[in-house]
């Protein structure tokens, strides 16, 4: 099938294009500047959330669980979960669908499994691609599941509405919940696996501290108790997340806060282009080679390297 | 360009709780740089082709000990062939007399492998399969 066949089959609501259309854009074929330039036309009307925690805090199953409540409301979701690729073999075992059971016969779910293929922030490669496509397609809610992530990985929040960080019992004390990184990005906070002992502690640690960081505010991050699997604190969930777009709509912070989402890509798609643009050249790749070896004789130093290697830059074409 | 990566759908239909087979070799071929979709137990042939169409997986496996494989296999083909998914592969393993394997063959299921199978001949059997596609 071509792409032109493809894309019409798309637009028709055809779950098998689309997911042709997605392995173009994962595997970066040539194709996918087409599919991009018609995608880019028609995102902008999915709401999106993401969805990141530690591993084994339960956002598969909490996803699961969400996304079932949401269907009396929305018939059309994407999903999209991320984990990782291993580092030596490439390989990925991807089992997030395994918490996910009771939504593979609903219709209008469609749920994507992605490898990170090496990426370090939480989310595989083209997880905005993706999440851009199942808009285009339709979805009117497209929820996003990062791989287990530790305290840096706070990409997610650029990428999606709103942000909901999982946390459990287990993932330590108040002095963890101080640190910057993950505690910063939750527009909702959740402690799942609310059962075990410690959850009420971390309850009120994150509380505080919410209360402490977001004085002037306008927005307070809730914090709620869930035990996902009993599907307990579903329901309160699923009214935050309305409550903070309503008030992203209220204060005019929708659009903002996706403009400035396009200008980071801008940023960044225009930094790695220059990269590479800059690794292609002939003149710099040796000049490199033969800094390496002057630094490693210690005839000159880093800094002094990475000068020789600036004033080679303008003679990149 | 990045090459294709193969993907494989692992599935485990039908009532059968033993699934220590199937995650050995969800590892195993994750080990040899596939990525791999675990979905878990007791799977329905709707599920397994819903998954596998909305993964746009290349290959399917089903490990089935229970003694369904004569209903299974046959089921997830012909909901292959209805969603104009032929072009995915579907193999298999467990514990599957000879006079069926045969007849599961004839109506187009790939290998059907039998306990005690090394990893490394099921990596062995993919990579001929889509020896083609990871060139490409």
């Amino acid at each position: 099938m071509t792409i032109k066949e493809y894309l019409k089959k798309f637009e028709e609501g055809d779950e098998r294009a689309l997911s042709k259309i997605i392995t173009i854009i994962e595997n970066g074929y040539e194709e996918s500047k087409e599919i991009l330039e018609y995608i880019g036309k028609r995102t902008g009307k999915a709401y999106r959330i993401g969805i990141t925690g530690p591993q084994g805090s339960g956002k598969s199953t909490l996803i699961a669980k969400l996304a079932k409540r949401l269907l009396s409301k929305f018939k059309e979701i994407g999903i999209i979960a991320c984990d990782p690729s291993s580092p030596f073999s490439f390989g990925a075992l991807l089992g997030d669908r395994i918490r996910m059971n009771e939504l593979f016969l609903e219709k209008g779910i469609f749920i994507r499994s992605m490898a990170t293929r090496g990426s370090l922030n939480g989310l595989a490669y083209k997880t905005k691609e993706v999440a851009d496509i199942l808009d285009a397609f339709g979805k009117e809610i497209i929820i996003i599941e990062t791989i287990g992530v530790g305290q840096v990985e706070v990409e997610i929040s650029n990428l999606v509405d709103t942000t909901i960080v999982v946390f459990v019992p287990e993932s330590g004390d108040g002095i963890q919940v101080l640190k910057a990184g993950l505690t910063e990005i939750g527009d909702i906070f959740v402690v799942n696996k609310s059962d075990r002992i410690g959850a009420d502690i971390l309850f009120y640690e994150l509380k505080n501290l919410i209360e402490m960081s977001y004085q002037n505010s306008k927005w307070k991050p809730p914090v709620i108790l869930t035990q996902a699997v009993n599907n307990y604190g579903i329901e309160e969930l699923e009214k935050e997340i309305i409550n903070h777009y309503n008030y992203l709509i209220e204060n005019n912070l929708l659009e903002e806060k996706r403009k400035k989402a396009v200008i980071r890509e801008l940023v960044n798609n225009f930094e790695n282009e220059i990269l590479k643009i800059l690794w292609q050249s002939e003149r710099v790749k040796k000049l490199f080679e033969k800094v390496v070896e002057e630094v490693w004789e210690k005839k000159i130093t880093i800094e002094e390297g990475v000068k020789k290697l600036i004033k080679e830059v303008k003679y990149v074409k | 360009m990045e090459k294709k990566k193969i993907k494989i759908l692992i599935a485990k239909p039908g009532l059968d709780g033993h699934d220590r087979g199937a995650k050995v070799v969800a590892r195993g071929l994750r080990d040899a740089g596939f990525e791999v979709i675990y979905t878990g137990l007791h799977q329905t042939p709707e599920m397994i082709v819903n998954t596998a169409i909305q993964e746009d997986v290349d290959i399917i496996g089903l490990s089935i000990l229970s003694g369904a494989h004569m209903t299974i296999f046959p089921e997830v083909l012909r909901l292959l062939k209805e969603k104009g998914a032929t072009d995915i592969h579907l193999f298999g393993g467990g514990i599957i007399p000879d006079e069926d394997k045969e007849k599961l063959y004839q109506m187009g299921v790939g290998k059907l492998f039998d306990p005690g199978t090394k990893i490394s001949e099921i990596v062995e059997y993919i990579n001929n399969l889509f020896k083609e596609k990871v060139s490409e």
